[in-house]
């Protein structure tokens, strides 16, 4: 566990140790295994990982929506010092949207179908306030101005709209009650590059202007490097690289992050043969012994079939969880 | 290497619409698309979705027809009806690999029923064990070994990259001359995707087969192509050379492009977009350049006429009056 070292920055969220997961007939799938990250107010920490790797089900476990037999084992998650860990569902849904909203993945599927934009979003609002319906409607009105859709798209139902303008609609939908955080789960994946281009300046023109915190997960490291201040590596449900963007772009340390990014053809430079990763992820039912990437990394070592790292730090910004840089001091 | 191994000429694709009210209208999916590829070339096709893509691989595995211009395989008109053997033979030569390794393998057939299936139609081998033989050997060049693991098992347990291996494996099993990739690694997860692209990579030369590889990232058709063409609203905008395409690109859509793709190096240093926007309808396309109401550099000449195809360079063209 690092603390990235900003005295003048208030922390917002603080993830202790969370352990997060599925129970199932035979057994318990560790989707998130101890994880553990900071975020300051106003800032933006990207999460970054392969499908199957616990993104997703971290994001669920911070807006409490792990349901059925998904359940919080142990950690906590403080945000502005209370535990979202132990408070009652009566209690969250005080929080909830309020405070940490949520874009969803897949936006042609998480608006209803069936009915119009406007009363989607007048349903946020008279969900969680005391107001009256006109009032209600000129507080969305104003917020689809905020990303850019015209007032005239009131009334519209999703399938009237393009897969750039849903995804503007859920964003809207996220920002309606003014929140401190905004949870993005692969908003930008099912776009066009152009589109994927507009909402991510949209997104950073109203953090700015309206001061929210963002945690956004994709599997795309290339963007993800390029717009977030902060960054975790996720693999097989444990964060194995955590720090400034900047220092881990230009000195990945972790096998996987390296691999990560030598997926990602360039658009400049020479041309050169880039590798990859081979093979899948674990199973999270039985996740290997010891280091879990060991089975794919190509610089194993005995150890890491025996023991697993933990995250250590490497500078102020930067820590790894990897045998290969413990306890080095690396230039 | 200079013979060309396909050619289009002015090809349209127009669907009709047969609802009430849209009756006599068309889809115009592709509109005066035109070029060739060289035996061995890797052309890559660059778009954004409803560009037209996905139509011109369909039109040149002729799962449609063209509504106007010339398709010419080997020097063969594709156009017409053709006698099922014509046809049968057509599609042994050219080969698709489809975008979602999902729906592409028969979720009923085990892998080795799916991957026995071209050589039993195309009659390549004549007994079950050269076949089974075939199978295995194939299944080792897409990295599936030991192949007997791969053969018994059935779609759904095998993760999305080994399903698209099957699918890229099927489509070289029956040495075809061209090989239609329409964006094979965009489902894929990111880990995946180097590997399966280097793979097709060292399997279009072992195989010598020449390759169109459709796909939405720009830096992805840089790795694999030799050649670029950048579609917009079913029109070429620009085609040459890849690295000419990238680093002297020319029309408006294709720096588009570029800069709204993610690149880490220049972080947030980069120039915001110059143009937001929807790709247009196609029942309507703009009049004139299709890409008009999007242009920052528009002109009003620009919504007037269709602009011709402009050499810029060394056999790169784009269409573009500036």
């Amino acid at each position: 566990m690092i603390q990235l070292e900003r005295p003048e920055k208030t922390r917002l969220l603080q993830c202790k140790n969370l352990v997060a997961g599925y129970r199932i007939k035979s057994g318990f799938v560790h989707a998130v295994d101890d994880v553990s990250f900071d975020l300051d107010k106003g800032g933006f920490l990207g999460i970054a990982g392969e499908s199957g790797c616990g993104k997703s089900t971290l994001a669920y476990a911070i807006m409490r929506l792990l349901k059925d037999n998904a359940t919080i084992e142990g950690g906590s998650l403080l945000f502005k010092g209370i535990d979202l860990v132990g408070l009652s569902e009566e209690q969250m849904k005080k929080i909830r949207w309020v405070d940490i909203s949520m874009a969803f993945q897949s936006a042609m599927n998480a608006l209803n179908p069936v009915l119009s934009v406007g009363e989607q979003l007048t349903d946020v609002i008279h969900a969680h306030e005391e107001v009256t319906q006109s009032d209600a409607r000129e507080r969305a009105k104003e917020v689809l101005k905020l990303v850019d859709i015209s007032t005239d798209r009131f009334n519209s139902y999703p399938h009237q709209l393009s897969g750039g303008m849903k995804q503007r609609v859920m964003i809207a939908m996220a920002l309606i009650l003014d929140p401190e955080l905004i949870i993005m789960d692969e908003p930008t994946t099912a776009l066009d590059v152009v589109v994927q281009r507009t909402i991510i300046e949209k997104i950073q023109e109203l953090r700015k202007a309206l001061g929210f915190s963002v945690i956004f997960i994709t599997h795309d490291l290339s963007l993800l490097v390029e717009i977030s201040d902060t960054l975790a590596i996720m693999y097989a449900g444990k964060i194995v690289e955590y720090g400034s963007s900047e220092s881990l772009f230009n000195r990945p340390l972790h096998p996987y992050t390296r691999g990560l990014m030598n997926s990602f053809p360039s658009l400049t430079g020479k041309i050169k043969r880039m590798g990859g990763i081979e093979g899948k992820p674990p199973d999270l039912l039985k996740p290997p012994e010891g280091c879990r990437f060991h089975p794919r990394c190509p610089q194993v070592m005995t150890i890491c079939r025996e023991s697993c790292p933990v995250l250590e730090r490497i500078d102020d910004r930067h820590s790894v969880a990897c045998f290969l840089h413990r306890g080095a001091e690396i230039l | 290497m200079n013979e060309n191994i396909l050619v289009l000429e002015g090809v349209n694709k127009h669907f009709p619409l047969n609802s009430f009210r849209m009756r006599g209208k068309f889809v115009h999916a592709m509109d005066e698309v035109s070029f060739s590829l060289r035996k061995g070339e890797v052309l890559a096709i660059v778009g954004e979705s409803g560009s037209g893509k996905t139509t011109t691989a369909n039109v040149i595995s002729r799962i449609y027809r063209q509504t106007a211009g010339r398709v010419a395989f080997e020097g063969r008109e594709l156009s017409g009806s053709m006698s099922r053997k014509e046809e049968l033979k057509h599609h042994k030569r050219v080969q698709m690999i489809f975008q979602d390794p999902f729906g592409a393998l028969n979720p009923t057939r085990t892998v080795g029923g799916i991957m026995e299936r071209p050589f039993i139609i195309h009659r390549i081998a004549k007994e079950k064990r050269s076949v089974q033989e075939m199978v295995d050997n194939i299944l080792v060049q897409v990295g599936l070994e030991p192949p007997e693991q791969f053969t018994r098992k059935f779609p759904h347990e095998l993760s999305g990259g080994q399903r698209q291996r099957v699918n890229i494996a099927r489509a070289f099993s029956v040495e075809p001359d061209l090989i239609l990739a329409d964006e094979p690694t965009s489902m894929l997860d990111v880990s995946n995707r180097m590997s399966i692209m280097n793979m097709m990579l060292n399997l279009k030369e072992r195989h010598g087969v020449s390759f169109i590889y459709i796909t939405h990232d720009l830096a992805g058709a840089r790795y694999m192509s030799d050649r670029i063409i950048v579609m917009y609203a079913g029109m070429i905008m620009e085609i040459g050379p890849a690295e000419e395409v990238i680093n002297n690109s020319f029309h408006p859509y294709t720096r588009l492009l570029k800069s709204a793709a993610p690149s880490p190096e220049t972080g947030l240093k980069r120039n915001p977009l110059t143009t937001g926007g929807d790709i247009p309808s196609l029942i309507d396309p703009p009049s004139g350049c299709r890409f008009h109401p999007r242009c920052p550099f528009v002109r009003e000449s620009c919504s007037l006429e269709i602009p011709p195809m402009k050499k810029i360079g060394e056999n790169h063209y784009a269409r573009c009056i500036l």
